[in-house]
């Protein structure tokens, strides 16, 4: 059985221009030990998909089901969340400063941490494991720098500090909301190692959530690509990166600059993100899409099996088999040129 | 323009837009006690390039190396505090305010924030018009007929002309950005991370609207990024800065195929690749500890604490800028061990122990074993374990 499986979920927010429907039937699984990447831009819901599986979503109007060990934490009462939270389900998020309390040493805030959790171990006890915890993550004399305070720490000994807390009690999942895009690459790779090897120290499942095609090429099993509080491909790391079926998916590998690459322009997907305020009926990304049809416009596609590799799954209304997508592809490409070339 | 001084034959190259050389940007920052000295962060050190006209010259390097900075100062948003920037054949380090104004139309700068560097009480026709106003070049109808076509030409619809910043997304901000920079046809853009702040799908849009606006009008920019990818894809010649520095200038593709200086390499090798099968090959090098504090620099070779292939004598002398093993003038290396073709750096331990390389003032050491140790701190290929699909 999966550690966590979101269902159908949806959640929407009543603001004064009206309600945002952040999240839209999203549904997803993780096992344990497991690094699900989640990939999309700015208001696909990509975070507000993972807090409300936290309770971090307050106000939301939330429907759907999130089981985790068999408990469904949407329906949760506040204080079995909290005993949740932090425990069993650590997160860590994009900004390291605005999560710790710049008045505490950091090693007294790891202690918190633990305590609150765990009563029965003792200060000093709970002080010796927050000094061990920091030389986990790499931050170099820890006996040391456990009393310093928050400011005192560079920006990716913060975000180490971080995750020595959200993995202080060995939790099963660990959400990472976009942990390094505050940092440098340098520092990048230093945070990702740490947690690919607390990862593997700990048998913990990490949910990923990433606007970098290049992380997620990196560190994830499975992944997860939202558009407009959908999700519209699932799929493996090297299914998604090789064999992708989504428009959408295709038009983020492309808009990105190849590393390796000629200095061939760029192919941006035109136009903007929808708002998701009134979204339109249909699929989110038709307005932006290349190979729209009418079908897309009035009728949202359900995320079905697309190729040949299990677990792969699309929200498209292309052919699903490789073949007559080929061609279909083919078809608006020539049709592409040829507009360009008479204009 | 009579006024303005004329530069002795150093930029004599027609070719040559921009010549910097020998660039320092010191910042004061208040002094510990009474009778020390005051302490400068040593943001911009001795730094010398040339850009070539309808070229991109890309600077690249991480938080606090000074890249901005150098931007700043290039445009005068900064005065330098030594050197020389010598513009279209005219000597700028040091010209007033007020004889650098009409220079101003030649030589622009577009931000990170598109919305930080816009006004948001303003509407946005009257923004891209304000260099018209400033100038006293246009006004009235020829103003904003200027304008729409200006807005017209960088993609936004020219109705938008009354609406506020606040209505427009992030990659519009940036296009509204774009028009100011451009409403004098300038020779010079600096682009402070014109990208950063945008989505990948928006960024690509920008990044092309840039490349046709450089063909359309031979405009020559600086880009500074940290994004490696992206300034790969834009630019000629590219620069790594570290810590102030410059530490390696070459041809763009001639720096990600054959970089020289350890700082580079291990940059590139952080970045993460699109790729999966790329990703799972290459041999990541994970840099040792923090970058040093600015104000009071490592001696000799800045980048020498955290080298993997750091020696005594990156402790004790400083290496000048110059071509290494080979190369030829355009690719440049400040580094005394510089790194041969496919050469692995995970492969070197420092030949120097930890003490000697702790000259940081900061309080962030390198770790007591001095590189090699454990993960996320020790300068060491990555595991890759057989597991990922």
């Amino acid at each position: 059985m999966a550690l966590l499986e979101v269902d159908d979920l949806n959640v929407s927010f009543r603001t004064a221009d009206g309600i945002v429907q952040a999240v839209r039937g999203v549904s997803y699984h993780i096992d344990a030990g497991q690094t699900l990447g989640i990939v999309g831009e700015s208001g696909s819901g990509k975070s507000v998909s993972t807090q409300t599986v936290t309770g971090l979503t307050k106000g939301a109007r939330i429907s759907g089901s999130a089981r985790f060990e068999g408990m469904d934490l949407l329906t949760a009462a506040p204080s079995q969340m909290q005993a949740i939270r932090g425990a069993k389900i650590g997160m860590i998020f994009q900004d390291p400063l605005s999560s710790l309390h710049p008045y505490y040493r950091v090693g007294w805030q790891i202690v918190e941490m633990i305590r609150l959790h765990d009563r029965g171990m003792s200060k000093h006890d709970a002080r010796k494991r927050a000094v061990e915890l920091l030389r986990l993550v790499g931050i170099p004399q820890p006996e040391t720098r456990v009393h310093d305070f928050p400011h005192q720490f560079s920006g990716g000994m913060r975000q180490r500090a971080m995750i020595a807390m959200a993995m202080a009690l060995n939790p099963a999942l660990l959400i990472a909301d976009e942990p390094t895009t505050a940092l440098d690459v340098t520092v990048q790779a230093q945070v990702l190692r740490v947690i690919a090897r607390m990862q593997e120290m700990f048998g913990t499942a990490v949910i990923l959530i990433t606007h970098d095609l290049g992380v997620i090429a990196d560190v994830a099993d499975e992944v997860l690509v939202m558009y407009g509080g959908k999700v519209m491909e699932h799929a493996d790391r090297r299914t998604l990166f090789y064999g992708s079926h989504h428009p959408y998916t295709e038009g983020l590998l492309q808009s990105m600059p190849a590393y390796g690459g000629d200095r061939e322009r760029l192919r941006p997907i035109p136009g903007q993100p929808p708002s998701l305020l009134d979204p339109p009926p249909g699929c989110p990304f038709a307005p932006r899409c290349s190979y729209v049809m009418d079908r897309c416009r009035t009728e949202m596609p359900s995320l079905d099996p697309a190729g040949t590799e299990p677990g792969h799954l699309s929200a498209c209304w292309l052919p699903h088999d490789s073949a007559s997508r080929a061609e279909v592809r083919q078809r608006v490409l020539l049709a592409e040129t040829a507009s360009s070339a008479g204009a | 323009m009579n006024d303005v001084n004329l530069a002795p034959a150093a930029a004599a190259d027609d070719d040559v837009l921009l010549q910097v050389e020998n660039l320092v940007k010191y910042f004061p920052v208040k002094s510990t006690g009474f009778f020390k000295p005051r302490d400068n962060v040593h943001a911009v050190d001795d730094v010398s390039f040339t850009v070539r006209r309808g070229q991109t010259f890309g600077i690249v390097g991480e938080t606090g190396c000074g890249k901005s900075t150098l931007g700043r100062s290039i445009t005068r948003l900064h005065d330098i505090t030594s050197g020389r920037i010598v513009f279209d054949g005219q000597d700028i380090s040091r010209i007033s305010q007020r004889r650098m104004r009409p220079l101003r139309r030649e030589i622009q700068m577009i931000f990170q924030d598109p919305m930080g560097s816009l006004n948001p009480r303003r509407r946005v026709g009257s923004i891209i018009g304000d260099p018209f106003a400033i100038h006293k070049i246009a006004s009235g109808a020829d103003r904003k007929r200027r304008v729409q076509e200006l807005m017209e030409r960088v993609g936004l619809n020219p109705e938008h002309f009354n609406r506020f910043p606040a209505e427009f997304s992030g990659g519009q901000r940036q296009r509204i950005g774009v028009a100011r920079a451009l409403a004098f046809r300038p020779k010079l853009i600096v682009c402070d991370e014109p990208v950063s702040a945008l989505d990948v799908s928006i960024q690509a849009q920008v990044i092309n609207l840039l490349a046709d606006l450089q063909k359309e009008f031979g405009l020559t920019y600086i880009f500074i990024a940290h994004d490696l990818s992206v300034v790969r894809h834009v630019s000629d010649t590219v620069g790594v800065m570290y810590l102030g520095k410059m530490t390696e200038i070459a041809p763009s593709d001639e720096l990600f195929t054959v970089p020289r200086h350890p700082y580079t390499g291990a940059l590139l090798s952080a970045v993460p690749v699109p790729d999966p099968d790329q990703s799972d090959e290459r041999h990541q090098i994970v840099l040792v500890g923090d970058v040093p504090s600015p104000i009071l620099p490592p001696s000799g070779c800045r980048f020498h604490p955290r080298c993997p292939k750091a020696a005594q004598v990156c402790v004790t002398e400083e290496p000048k800028l110059e071509s290494r093993l080979g190369d030829g003038d355009e690719h440049t290396a400040a580094c005394h061990l510089p790194m041969v073709q496919g050469e692995d750096l995970a492969d070197f331990r420092p030949t120097i122990g930890a003490a000697e390389r702790v000259i940081e003032s900061s309080g962030i050491l390198a770790p007591e074993t001095g590189g090699a140790v454990d993960d996320g701190v020790g300068a060491e290929p990555a595991p890759r374990e057989g597991s990922k699909s």
